[in-house]
């Protein structure tokens, strides 16, 4: 391959318009735009950046991964517990098609990331050159914003465009590919944030009938819900939603992603949303008069069936993303706009209240629940261990004063269901993608996105070994995550679903796996096993205490099911406590 | 669900890629684009694309919501066929043996509106504009003669709404005027 020659010489002064090359030109737009940390992968087509971050020590700090969907990940739970928008490197070709899986989960959970990728010399594109992709083409469908930069003097203006957009309205990725002569050729530079683009327009006038009708609805409404998603934390609204809820005296229910919006303990928390969530929050949907939902999508792992869904109720929607109103459940009336905005103006319209039979139905609920369910899981007193006792103990330990990152399915639900929150923002996991192998690297995110403070991620034995090699990550850069392996030897969601809906025929879910403890080792992190429940404590104790990076590898109870479910078709209202 | 034709009408910055990003939105929903076209607006850079689909309403007005959501896209509106003005035009391509009995080609143009563009020992071209079903009807009359090739071109069409894209554009503008202070709370 041809290598281009290097150019020694990065500034030039002409007529006191200063040269640049355009790599140069985008390490100094990025630190304008107050980027201090980039997570990437080297190669061919983006050697002339990093030829260039080479001189950017100090300003900054790039985090070496060991595959570029670790890189994505990481971004992503960087922005999403530092609240700047993440940046990720990719060369061209397979780096920049392996970024896809990261780029499309954080396009469904709305989280603000730039992913910068290389391509190859712009006369060579459409030939099929080595490592080129149509990178715009394949992104496309699952970004926000797209462009491709094959002028270096394009440069500013389209960096500044991106993190414009993937910071405003409602949150998302940006992709922008720069073809490596644009990296290499100069420019005359000049830098101005973005803050118009004539065809978008991410605020909204504020519809202030709308949110007098919401009131009276608010004021009327006898068995009232809140359903908060990830939209109050992306517009910073906790505070505003905690006096909305407080004022009004309406429980509060949380989509996954919504949880750390409203805190675990709060009289008012009716519980977790969805298939695996709490009971009463699923069952009284379908009691409720009236739905206040705040910053969500209705998903359908929320919703459950359609057909059945809150028939009872009448819904306000307040939502920044018009083509999410209506989509899937039909509303009475729609408040398109940030959520916060939308509170602060609802607050002072809306009578004091308190609906205690109302909260009654839920604290009966939340009791059932609790016996025939969450005691068993969290205390039980015989038997394996169970991924839920692990939970509740280091949500006791830690005192919601922590960071806490999932991977996807079992382990993800027990976390979300038994943890207990207080801090907003200090959930990191995989909603609308659901996507195997994002613990690991999003742990290494947030570690370096929140220095000091204690990150655990919870992992499942299937999903660690997605993204192992990310291990290499944490060695290099020392990040203390404390890692839990909740093994039990299979792919558990899957297996459940196997169980109980596939009459037991466990098809490729079993798992041979090998000894994490000697791989940890391997990378220099602490590792120790826990198979016993009297150990179970003093470890999870001592790992939370260590001042490195932890892993502990927890032997769990192997066929165990996540409760309470909504069965896939059915109706939230038929959410079960037992199976079988 | 009941289908019905749809007139989607967009004005868009004049990108490389929108189209791509237009028509993904309803591939993605398996939704057949009956026609499209491209041109230039009445205001310069911007394009104006006009699709027509054929769906329910319920999932027109959730496409149409994420048409607009789209960075590039100015401004989506959405038609049923009698809201607006428009047109097609089709040529014809037709042995010019079949049709040189007697006066029938000048009788068949005359009552079908429609010209003749070029004419050869082989062969003559023929316009015509106008609805769907009226092109057609003309190729049905044309057919015995022998047509030896067939073209219609994607929907033209003009709304019957008053307010224009400039009128848009100026709210834009004035919406954004007090941008900076805004953004520095989103931020």
């Amino acid at each position: 391959m041809k290598t281009e020659k290097v150019t020694t010489k990065v500034k030039e002064k002409t007529n006191g318009i200063e040269t640049i090359t355009g790599a140069e030109a985008l390490l100094r737009c990025l630190v304008e735009e107050g980027v201090d940390t980039i997570f990437g992968y080297p190669g061919g087509a983006i050697m002339p950046v990093y030829d260039r971050l080479l001189d950017y020590e100090g300003r900054i700090k790039h985090i070496l991964t060991r595959h570029e969907q670790g890189a994505a990940h990481a971004a992503q739970a960087y922005a999403m517990v530092s609240g700047k928008p993440g940046v990720c490197f990719a060369t061209s070709g397979p780096g920049a098609t392996n970024l896809i899986t990261g780029i499309a989960n954080a396009y469904l959970d709305s989280v603000p990331v730039v992913f910068i990728t290389a391509q190859v010399v712009s006369n060579l594109i459409g030939t099929d050159a080595f490592q080129e992709t149509d990178i715009l083409g394949v992104s496309m469908p699952v970004v926000k914003w797209n462009a491709q930069v094959k002028k270096s003097q394009d440069i500013p203006d389209t960096i500044a465009r991106a993190f414009y957009i993937a910071t405003t309205g409602r949150p998302g990725p940006v992709l922008i590919d720069i073809t490596k002569d644009a990296q290499y050729e100069k420019l005359s530079y000049s830098y101005k944030k973005c803050n118009y683009i004539r065809s978008y327009n991410p605020v909204i006038p504020l519809h202030t009938r709308a949110i007098e009708s919401a009131s009276i609805m608010i004021n009327h409404a006898e068995k009232p819900l809140i359903l908060a998603g990830h939209g109050v934390l992306l517009s910073r609204a906790e505070n505003e939603l905690f006096e909305f809820a407080e004022k009004t005296g309406i429980p509060v229910a949380l989509t996954l992603l919504g949880l750390s919006a409203f805190p675990s303990n709060h009289r008012l928390y009716a519980g977790y949303l969805g298939m695996h969530g709490n009971y009463a929050p699923n069952l009284l949907t379908n009691e409720a008069d009236l739905i206040i939902a705040i910053g969500m999508r209705f998903d359908d792992r929320v919703t459950g069936n359609l057909k059945k869904y809150a028939k009872n109720a009448r819904i306000i929607h307040i939502e920044i993303d018009e083509a999410e109103i209506n989509k899937n459940v039909m509303v009475d009336l729609e408040i398109n706009n940030d959520a916060k905005e939308v509170l602060n103006h609802l607050i002072p319209l809306v009578q004091k209240k308190s609906y205690e039979k109302w909260i009654r139905e839920f604290r009966i609920c939340d009791k059932l629940e609790y016996e025939k369910v969450v005691k068993p899981e969290t205390r039980p007193e015989k038997g394996q261990i169970k991924m839920g006792e692990v939970v509740r103990l280091v949500s006791e330990i830690t005192n919601g004063d922590a960071i806490i990152v999932t991977d996807v399915g079992q382990n993800q639900m027990t976390v979300a269901r038994y943890y207990s929150f207080s801090i907003p923002n200090s959930l990191v996991t995989s909603g609308g993608m659901g996507t195997m192998g994002f613990g690991l690297p999003a742990s290494i995110g947030s570690g370096i996105g929140k220095p000091g403070k204690k990150v655990v991620a919870f992992l499942g034995d299937g999903g660690f070994q997605m993204t192992m090699q990310e291990l290499g990550t944490i060695l290099q850069y020392k990040v203390p995550v404390k890692i839990i392996i909740l093994n039990n030897g299979f792919l558990g969601m899957v297996r459940q679903w196997q169980d109980m809906f596939y009459s037991k025929r466990y098809a490729s879910t079993e798992l041979v796996n090998p000894d994490f403890i000697t791989i940890a080792k391997g990378y220099g992190i602490a590792a120790k096993i826990v198979s016993e429940r009297a150990d179970l404590k003093d470890s999870l104790v001592e790992m939370l205490e260590s001042d490195g990076p932890y892993l502990l590898d927890i032997k769990i109870d192997r066929e165990a099911n996540v409760l309470p479910m909504i069965e896939p078709g059915a109706s939230v209202s038929e959410v079960t406590l037992t199976y079988k | 669900m009941n289908k019905q034709e749809y007139t989607i009408s967009l004005f868009t910055e004049d990108h490389i890629g929108i189209m791509s990003q237009i028509t993904i939105i309803l591939t993605r929903r398996q939704i057949n684009i009956e026609s499209i076209t491209a041109s230039e607006s009445a205001v310069k850079g911007i394009q104006i694309l006009t699709l027509v689909v054929r769906t329910s309403d319920e999932m027109v007005q959730k496409v149409v919501r994420q048409m607009q959501k789209l960075v590039d896209v100015l401004k989506v509106f959405v038609h049923t066929s009698d809201e607006i003005i428009y047109q097609q035009l089709a040529l014809y391509k037709v042995k010019t043996k079949g049709l040189m009995s007697g006066n029938l080609i000048d009788q068949i143009v005359r009552e079908h509106n429609a010209r003749i563009l070029e004419v050869s020992p082989e062969y003559m071209v023929i316009e015509k504009t106008g609805h769907k079903d009226q092109i057609n009807d003309l190729l049905h009359v044309l057919q015995p003669c022998g047509v030896l090739q067939f073209v219609r071109s994607g929907r033209v069409a003009i709304t019957r709404q008053v307010k224009e894209l400039n009128a848009y554009l100026e709210e834009m503008d004035e919406v954004n005027k007090n941008r900076p202070e805004m953004i520095d709370t989103i931020n």
